[in-house]
């Protein structure tokens, strides 16, 4: 099936959202949708028949900074029955990006989305488990946000909360040193 | 005479099979809890091994991404080096010569034997089965052979480069890939003489970590994963690329799901990945084109660098400033060793990338692993996180 | 000391420190601490074609408390740095380390927020073995590096 009649079936599911085409040099066609229908036009894609998108292959976020609408979130989905494959796009603003989590529809969204939480801090609305996934807990900042730093001067911390006083720890480091040959 | 009844009091045990641990894989992490033996939770936690590539690619131009994506799923390099070739050739509009897409299929066949022949040899070996690992290991020094004849380095070779290969074959290299070819499939069936009917091994791979049909779909697996619960997506049988639909082979797929039928579906696509190697040798001759003829992106040879004013200036400004890719974006879908990868590329027109995100396949697997381990026993949990094949460097990048 | 042949049973008298130096080079274990791409030129050492156990290193052992070297085999994470420090405090005396790989002597290509820039940042080190990833027989002439700097270490 072509994208005009991909974008004409969803149009008629879920009437309300604003669905915008735009030209793609690759397998997938490319949609932008309103960011308020995405769990709707996702449960659509998901389950109308002739769609049947039941593979989401990947979600992530890009970061146009400074242009504004700030963030685009990418979702590429890909329909194994009929042997489609769609790229749908969500504009959203750099002051405070949510967007609701698609993890009902897609269990795989979950880790998907918790990585977008922890490397742009774009939140998700009733997301099961919003926590960082790959940079420690208590880190602070968004990493690949384009007004990140690459490179950061820090020390390591190498030591995490142990029954162990810090003159104790030094003394444990310096028998090391006299130790060495 | 009164019964006395032993007052057995259990209660459930928290172990954490910690970041460093000789089954993991690399750096997972899983707090498991326990009751006895049997897993009634487990929680992931990755992000030991982030090494932060996707930002670090942004500060390097196109060619220099090469070495940074090899090292993301370390086991499959070639792979991971083709597929961002794929879309940013895609992006730059470029036809690239019927030879070196037989070459680049020929070098995916490969390095799929190989991937398989590491997570063959790791798997027997925490199962148990030790001498597996030597043998698989053995065979895959005739391959890293190979890699180091083509580009002078083992596992990362850097050869599948934008625009084409980086330099023509060696001499050798028909030879040299026949006789691996040759010598590997009895080498296959002695391996699986060690297992494939072996007791023990069907004892712990029966019916352990199964994965039903639409569990594996909705939660994103593909691969091998997928393809012994039933699925039978393969893109390179869906949505071909490099010419995959002239090629004979099948895509092995499984019906049970669980850890023995991953096994079968691995090793068949051993077999299958000897055939494909087969065709594609025959289709390349050993001297030709090995690159697109574009200036701006292949550089000139290097007597001529050395001679002539105008291939040093073009040698000059390709490594200096590097070609520029139009804006736009592009996601070009790869059958890798654990599944579909592909980068998600984004230009913006310059000659640095905007945005490369990667497809991790593991990523996926890693988060099913739970589902996958609840509810059976603790020594199954090593036999389910060495079938699902995760590389650590994929899944944290 | 050398070679006495006053008896009848022939006798080699040595120093008791050169006796402690030779056991502790001969049988160095190893602690699995492959992170990335270098565990597998690491595992690739100890197969059969570079065997690392003709070299003493036979066995790879999975617990810290029974093994005296650590390779730190790949990238190190600012989240994997506290693993690797209570790892390397579990170690009993004597211990050594080997930082393997370009990430692991100093950061590698990776010069990013996320990498410790070199392993001695939070232990100390004993041999670098450069490379990315170093041939297994570079990793194996670290291992006799070593061995010559613990031939060297006195006992008091």
């Amino acid at each position: 099936m072509d994208s005009n009649t991909l974008v004409a079936s969803l149009q008629e599911t879920v009437p309300g959202a604003q669905l915008e085409q735009v030209a793609s040099i690759d397998l997938q066609p490319t949609l932008y949708v309103s960011r308020d229908h995405v769990v709707a036009l996702a449960t659509a894609l998901r389950d109308r028949p002739e769609l049947r998108f039941d593979l989401l292959a990947e979600l992530t976020a890009v970061d146009f900074w400074p242009r504004e609408p700030r963030f685009e979130l990418v979702y590429i989905l890909v329909s194994i029955p009929n042997r489609l494959r769609l790229r749908m796009k969500v504009r959203l603003e750099g002051s405070d990006p949510h967007v609701a989590t698609v993890c009902a529809v897609w269990p795989a969204a979950n880790w998907l989305e918790r990585e977008v939480w922890d490397m742009f801090g774009i939140a998700f609305d009733g997301h099961p488990d919003p926590r960082r996934l790959l940079m420690p807990e208590d880190w602070e900042g968004y990493p690949l946000r384009k007004d990140y730093p690459v490179q950061i001067r820090m020390t390591p911390t190498s030591a995490e909360a142990l029954q162990v006083t810090s003159e104790e720890f030094r003394a444990n480091v310096m028998k090391d040193r006299l130790t060495r040959g | 005479m009164p019964e006395i009844k032993p007052q057995i009091k259990t209660e459930v045990m928290t172990v954490n099979m910690g970041p460093q641990h000789p089954s993991t894989h690399g750096v997972l992490r899983l707090v498991l809890e326990l009751d006895g033996e049997t897993v009634l939770s487990a929680a992931p936690t990755i992000g030991y091994l982030h090494t932060g590539i996707e930002k670090t690619t942004e500060q390097k131009k196109w060619q220099q991404v090469i070495p940074l994506v090899e090292r993301m799923d370390y086991l499959s390099a070639q792979s991971n080096s083709m597929a961002f070739c794929l879309s940013t050739e895609t992006l730059l509009g470029l036809e690239i010569p019927q030879r070196v897409r037989d070459i680049r299929v020929l070098l995916a066949e490969l390095q799929r034997i190989n991937s398989h022949l590491v997570w063959l040899g790791t798997h027997g070996m925490e199962i148990g089965a030790v001498s597996v690992m030597l043998y698989c290991f053995r065979e895959r020094e005739l391959l890293l052979n190979i890699n180091e004849m083509i580009a002078g380095f083992r596992l990362f070779p850097s050869y599948i480069r934008v625009g084409g290969l980086r330099e023509d074959l060696p001499r050798g290299f028909h030879a040299a890939v026949t006789a691996f070819l040759d010598r590997f499939l009895p080498k296959l069936d002695e391996y699986e003489d060690l297992l494939t009917k072996n007791q023990i091994y069907l004892k712990r791979s029966r019916n352990v970590g199964v994965v039903t049909k639409e569990s594996a779909v909705a939660r994103g697996l593909v691969g091998p994963i997928a393809r012994a619960a039933g699925v039978d997506y393969d893109v390179r049988k869906y949505f071909p690329y490099l010419g995959y639909e002239t090629y004979d082979f099948r895509v092995p797929t499984e019906t049970a799901g669980d850890v023995y039928a991953r096994y079968k579906v691995r090793v068949a696509e051993m077999r299958e990945s000897v055939k494909i190697c087969r065709q594609a040798l025959q289709r390349i001759s050993p001297t030709g084109a090995f690159a697109v003829d574009d200036p701006r992106i292949t550089p000139p040879p290097k007597d001529r660098v050395y001679t002539e004013m105008e291939a040093l200036i073009q040698h000059f400004l390709i490594y200096s400033q590097g070609f520029t890719v139009p804006a736009g974006e592009a996601y070009v879908p790869v059958e890798g060793p654990r599944g579909e990868q592909g980068y998600y590329v984004v230009s913006d027109g310059t000659n640095r990338p905007w945005r490369i995100k990667s497809r991790a396949p593991s990523l996926l697997a890693c988060q099913a692993l739970e589902h996958m381990i609840v509810g059976g026993l603790i020594a199954d949990v090593i036999a389910v996180i060495g079938s699902i094949d995760v590389v650590m460097g994929d899944v944290d990048r | 000391m050398g070679l006495e042949s006053d008896f009848e049973i022939p006798v080699l008298t040595t120093t008791v420190e050169k006796m402690v130096q030779w056991a502790r080079r001969s049988s160095i274990w190893p602690v699995t601490f492959g992170l990335a791409c270098c565990a597998i030129e690491m595992m690739a050492m100890s197969c059969s074609r570079y065997d690392i156990a003709r070299f003493g290193a036979e066995v790879f052992r999975g617990s810290p408390r029974q093994s005296d070297l650590m390779i730190v085999a790949g990238r190190l994470s600012r989240k994997m740095a506290p693993a690797l420090r209570r790892i390397y405090d579990q170690m009993p005396e004597p211990k050594w380390v080997i930082s393997m790989g370009a990430c692991a002597s100093i950061g590698g290509v990776f010069d990013n927020y996320a990498l410790v820039q070199g392993v001695d940042q939070i232990v100390p080190v004993d041999v670098y073995v450069p490379g990315c990833p170093p041939r297994p027989e570079s990793l194996i002439y670290g291992i006799v590096q070593l061995q010559r700097k613990i031939d060297q270490q006195k006992l008091a």
